[in-house]
């Protein structure tokens, strides 16, 4: 993401203009847009004009609007973010007040501006615009009959395939079927995974699965590009790594991006970090109850003590339609980042992600044990979040 | 003008041509039947034809003692009513055949046309008092049954059928539940060959549509064969007006007139309908009356129902002949990786006969031309190349061997920890176990140790329901036979699975012995060393056949979970998996869930051999047909269409957890094992801690669980599974829940949570 122009005064009210260049950077402007702000981008309208003799003649125009967003949609697959909203700015062809969805596109810029910019929204900004950061991954998550084609980059973990084939077990004197109901699934992933990698961004190549599945299925890749004189693959045949995974699900990545013959080679991406941040919460959590807190009020209450060394936040809380709700999380936030604790706020997109926000979305791990009193008022949060 | 049509010129008759045919014809008409066999085959009422052309050989023979009775009250039924008629002015012949009809749609075909006739001119052509006669007349014993209920049953049940003269079925079915189970015991199998053809005939039409009205059916077979099943069908084609007043008096006189054993086949029926099976095998008590009856129906063409099964067998009695013949048992084979699993069961079954010396050699030859011949055994069982090639089994192996006492499904599980979700699909499915362990210095400690599979292999075996467990002892001859060896494993073992694992002592029992070599497998170890302190001899075998199968769920609803799905040979594909409940039949429609479709059941195999029946606890492979393959998957359950299984995306559930290093808490992602199914999931709320031993409620809604504690918690699944409660299906309601290559709990269901609806395909995601 590029920055072009920020114009944002001490009271936090203001604009800032933006270039996104990746399908990442959709992602950060997805969190980074919320409803109630403005946002101007060139986009194409339909537009219909009466002439003088009454014919009617419908043209697409290419114009730039300002709306005041009412929703945002963000499709994982294609990384498209589509704004919609009134429109509050006069302008040649579109009245105030008419409906628009501004589908915002890759390199070509938009100007955001809120009522109140906060620190989290800030942060964000920073780390979209940190060039350092790029260590995409695809990783091929599999075990017999189900697997997972990922494309993992700092934020986002994007399933790019999920194959899932019915293959025949051994049996007496019938294994051919099994065989070849492998060799099905194989070339099923083959298929996904050719579609969908792109070896110029894509830094290396990750197979994991239990047993014997992932040497197997690598071996056979080599094969068939071999066969088919895949030069694609051959030419990046280094960038194979095969790594041991405990089941084909999604959420075994997690252990693959923790695992420290990988993490070495991802440097610190910011996934790694995140299953790294969880695990400790977990040990934590195990050795030491009292110093692992998570949901909402105990965080608070905790942070109220000063008790905060790490906290983990979910970036889906900030996304809250509510605006009172995310002022919450950011005070929290604010407020430990001043006692000069670490915050890490997590990609909902990533595994470990997901994990937290299924815990709540908040965790912390405290400096010093505090015990814990309240029972009963948890209640309502415990409530299910879906 | 082309685009309109050309009304004035167009041919009507063309065009209407076809709507014309709807109008004429009724149904019946397209069904054609040449004349000559309707004349030969179909009897009329009317024609008064000789009921002996329809009647065959078998027949006349068993059914002389019946007409010989039946001319001491009456003259023989083909000439009576003729003889009646004669004497009787064409008004009276009026009044007798509307009497006559009315009597018969009120008695339905009970009773022969003959006696009727006599009676009604017996009463002056009044209907009630005829009717009241006939009925009885019903009501007496006749002396033509004693002779059958002495052969099959004491007579003690009758006078409690005929205080229920039941409006009711319900009744009739409570009063004589037990019966069935004991009857035709030897019989059932030796008749069901030929009894297929035929019963489908006379029983499908009876299949109830009212348990009331089979009930009368049934008792008119048995009452007066020869006749009742041409009027069976003109009973069937009674209006439904009438059916309800009659019904009363039919039952009423149905519970009379038959013997007590009829009865217990018409309540049975009414209990449920697929109960068919038994009933229907238990009204045919002896094997002549079956034939004769089935025989005499046979010129009725059949208007068989789509609904129900092709053949009627008893159930309890089939079981109860396989049971009396070799007890099932299912054994899985489990250990630590190189524990040798796989060698000792393959040297079991080639010193038992199972594999041919042939093969034997084979192996042998080409696991030497790859440097691995002490894996020439092992290859007995493990088939695939790639295992071959690692010497590793991957996936569950399957055999089956008959010993003495025992027929023996045997289950090879993989030892290595990647390939644990294997083991459970296997040891899920298993009755016992055969815990190998590798006696080798050092492996015994890297196998036992934490990280060995040993502890999971046996903690997972004993949370997933194998109550007996033989340790094997294995690899003996590494160690030179040593007692002492031996008698350091059985106590670190056996400290292991009563403590820990919550075994009972009893249930244990060790063997010594050495797969490679093959020594105390099945005979009696010559090995002096050996024999010096193992004084009881006992081998590898004889326990096996010490082992108790358990009882088997068969009254419960059949529930079957697909563990493969493949294409064998013929039309159709198979499934493979082991019956958990019920019992299922060929012809059977089924359901499957959670797809909600339903399939009949065109074959089934048990071994490779087709047979009519399986039960719970048999490993099968069902031939479906009326589904597509690639709707069934493994983990769906095929399951009776009267009783569906339930599928839920979320289930609250008991868990034990085990030693874990993470602490459990809400929103922790698991992998959820059940029966062959794996699937991701996350538990979502922790509900309550209890007390492991006492199972109160020591904290509820706790922030985390940590090891070795028991909790009750809720788990959501991806898409819906099946799944029992364990209330209902005691090994049907257990699961394995894992996490990062461990296992982390065993779980009970206790409750389905959100039980979606049967139709949701699979595509519903929460």
């Amino acid at each position: 993401m590029k920055l072009t122009n920020r114009s944002i005064d001490k009271n936090n009210c203001g604009s800032v203009t933006l270039v996104p260049e990746e399908p990442e950077d959709m992602w950060h402007t997805y969190n980074l847009v919320s409803v109630g702000d403005t946002i101007r981008s060139t986009t194409i309208r339909k537009v219909q004009t009466e002439s003088a003799t009454g014919s009617v003649n419908v043209n697409k125009v290419r114009t730039t609007l300002t709306i005041q967003v009412e929703s945002i949609d963000f499709d994982t697959q294609a990384c498209v973010l589509r704004v919609s909203g009134r429109n509050v700015q006069e302008n040649q062809y579109v009245k105030m007040g008419a409906y628009h969805t501004l589908l915002l596109e890759m390199n070509r810029q938009f100007t955001l501006t809120k009522q109140e910019w906060d620190s989290v929204a800030l942060d964000r900004i920073d780390t979209a615009c940190d060039p350092a950061q790029h260590a995409d991954l695809m990783a091929i998550i599999m075990q017999e009959g189900i697997a997972h084609v990922c494309l993992v980059t700092p934020s986002m973990t994007l399933v790019r395939a999920k194959i899932e084939t019915n293959i025949p077990r051994k049996r007496k004197g019938m294994c051919d079927q099994h065989t070849k109901g492998l060799y099905r699934f194989y070339d099923q992933i083959i298929q996904a995974f050719q579609r969908h990698v792109n070896f110029d961004i894509v830094k290396c190549v990750l197979i994991a699965s239990p047993g014997f599945v992932k040497d197997q299925f690598a071996d056979y890749l080599f094969a068939q590009a071999v066969k088919s004189d895949d030069k694609t693959i051959l030419e990046n045949k280094s960038k194979f790594i095969l790594v041991h995974s405990s089941s084909g699900f999604k959420h075994s990545l997690k252990e693959v991006l923790a695992d420290p013959a990988i993490s070495v080679k991802l440097a610190d991406t910011k996934a790694a970090g995140e299953v790294k941040a969880l695990d400790d919460f977990y040990t934590m959590l195990q050795t030491d109850p009292n110093r692992a807190y998570y949901g909402i009020k105990h965080c608070e209450r905790a942070a109220e003590q000063q008790a905060i060394e790490v906290l983990m936040v979910s970036d889906e809380l900030f996304r809250a339609q509510n605006v009172a709700q995310r002022k919450r999380y950011v005070s929290l936030v604010d407020s430990v980042k001043e006692n000069g604790a670490e915050v890490k706020i997590f990609s909902s997109l990533h595994v470990s992600g997901e994990q937290l926000g299924q815990l709540t979305g908040v965790a912390a791990i405290l400096r010093f044990p505090m015990p814990d009193e309240d029972e009963d008022e948890d209640q309502a949060e415990d409530s299910d979040n879906d | 003008m082309s685009r309109h049509r050309i009304v004035r010129t167009m041919n009507y008759e063309d065009e209407y041509g076809d709507e014309e045919d709807e109008y004429s014809h009724s149904v019946e008409d397209n069904y054609c039947i040449s004349p000559s066999t309707a004349a030969q085959f179909t009897w009329t009422r009317e024609k008064n034809m000789n009921l002996a052309a329809y009647v065959g050989q078998e027949e006349v023979i068993n059914e002389e003692e019946e007409e010989t009775q039946e001319d001491v009250s009456h003259d023989s039924f083909n000439d009576s009513s003729k003889s009646l008629h004669l004497g009787l002015s064409d008004f009276d012949k009026a009044k007798l055949n509307s009497c006559l009809d009315e009597a018969r749609n009120i008695l339905g075909d009970s009773v022969s046309e003959s006696v009727m006739t006599s009676v009604i001119i017996q009463n002056g052509y009044n209907l009630e008092t005829s009717i009241n006669q006939l009925l009885s007349q019903q009501d007496l014993p006749k002396p033509q049954r004693e002779p059958r209920q002495r052969k099959i049953r004491t007579q003690g049940l009758l006078p409690a059928t005929q205080e229920l003269k039941p409006k009711d079925p319900e009744v009739i079915n409570l009063s004589s539940p037990l019966v069935t189970p004991s009857k035709s015991a030897s019989k059932a199998k030796a008749t069901i060959g030929f009894l297929q053809a035929e019963d489908q005939q006379s029983s499908q039409p009876n299949s109830p549509a009212s348990s009331k009205k089979l009930s009368i059916q049934v008792g008119s077979k048995r009452n007066v064969s020869p006749a009742g099943p041409k009027k069976d069908k003109g009973k069937r084609e009674l209006s439904n007006l009438e059916q309800r007043e009659t019904e009363s008096k039919a039952s009423e006189m149905a519970a009379t007139a038959l013997s007590s054993e009829d009865i217990t086949a018409g309540g049975n029926s009414i209990d449920s309908n697929l109960r068919n099976a038994v009933e229907f095998m238990g009204l045919e008590g002896d094997k002549e009356t079956i034939q004769s009856s089935v025989d005499s129906m046979k010129p009725v063409p059949a208007t068989p129902k789509s609904k129900g099964k092709s053949s009627k067998i008893d159930v309890m009695a089939e079981f109860a002949k396989r049971h009396g013949n070799k007890e099932l048992l299912n054994l899985v084979v489990i250990g630590h990786v190189d524990a040798g699993k796989s060698t000792l069961m393959g040297h079991l079954l080639y010193q038992l006969g199972n594999v041919n010396k042939k093969t034997m050699h084979k192996y042998e030859q080409e696991s030497k031309k790859i440097g691995k011949s002490s894996f020439a055994f092992a290859w007995v069982l493990d088939e695939t190349e790639e295992e071959r090639e690692r010497g590793v089994t991957m996936d569950v192996a399957q055999n089956r061997f008959e010993t003495e006492k025992k027929c023996i499904t045997l289950l090879d599980a993989p030892g290595h920890k990647d390939f644990i979700p294997n083991m459970i699909t296997g040891a899920s499915q298993a009755d016992v176990a055969i815990l190998v362990i590798n006696a080798t210095r050092g492996e015994f400690e890297t196998g036992f140790d934490a990280g060995g599979q040993t502890r999971e292999h046996a903690l997972l075996a004993r949370s997933l329901g194998v109550g007996q467990i033989i340790v094997a002892v294995n690899k003996m001859d590494t160690v030179d036979w040593n007692y002492d060896r031996y008698e350091s494993i059985t106590k670190k073992i056996g400290q292991f699975l009563t403590k820990q694992a919550g075994f009972k002592e009893s249930d244990i029992c060790y063997v010594p012995c050495s797969g490679l070599i093959g020594e105390n497998l099945t005979k009696p170890s010559t090995e002096p060393k050996l024999t010096s302190w193992y004084k009881s001899g006992i081998t590898l075998l004889q326990q096996i056949e010490n082992l108790k199968p358990p009882v088997r769920p068969i009254d419960k609803p059949f529930r079957l979970h697909v563990s493969d799905v493949f294409k064998g040979v013929g039309t159709g594909f198979n499934v493979a998996g082991r019956v958990g409940a019920g019992y299922v039949q060929s012809g059977d429609k089924i359901l499957i869930m959670p797809l909600g479709n339903c399939a009949t059941v065109k074959n089934i195999y048990i071994d490779d051999v087709a047979d009519n029946l399986a039960f719970a606890g048999d490993h099968v492979n069902l031939t479906l047909s009326g589904v597509d393959m690639s709707n069934v998957s493994i983990g769906s359950c095929l399951c009776d269409p009267n009783t569906p299984a339930r599928s839920a995306t979320r289930v609250r559930a008991k868990i034990v957890i085990f030693n874990i290093d993470l602490p459990i808490t809400k929103g922790y992602p698991v992998v959820f094992h059940y029966q062959s199914i794996n699937e991701p999931a996350i538990i979502k709320r922790l509900l309550s801690q209890l007390h492991r031993s006492t199972g109160e409620v020591i904290k509820k809604k706790p922030r985390c669980l940590v090891k070795n504690t028991s909790a009750v918690v809720e788990i959501e699944l991806e898409r819906p599974v099946c799944m029992e409660l364990y209330s209902e299906f005691k090994d049907l309601g257990r699961f394995m829940l894992r996490s990062g290559g461990h296992t982390i709990a065993a779980g009970l269901v206790e409750e389905m949570v959100q039980t979606l609806k049967t139709s949701v395909n699979g595509t519903s995601q929460s």
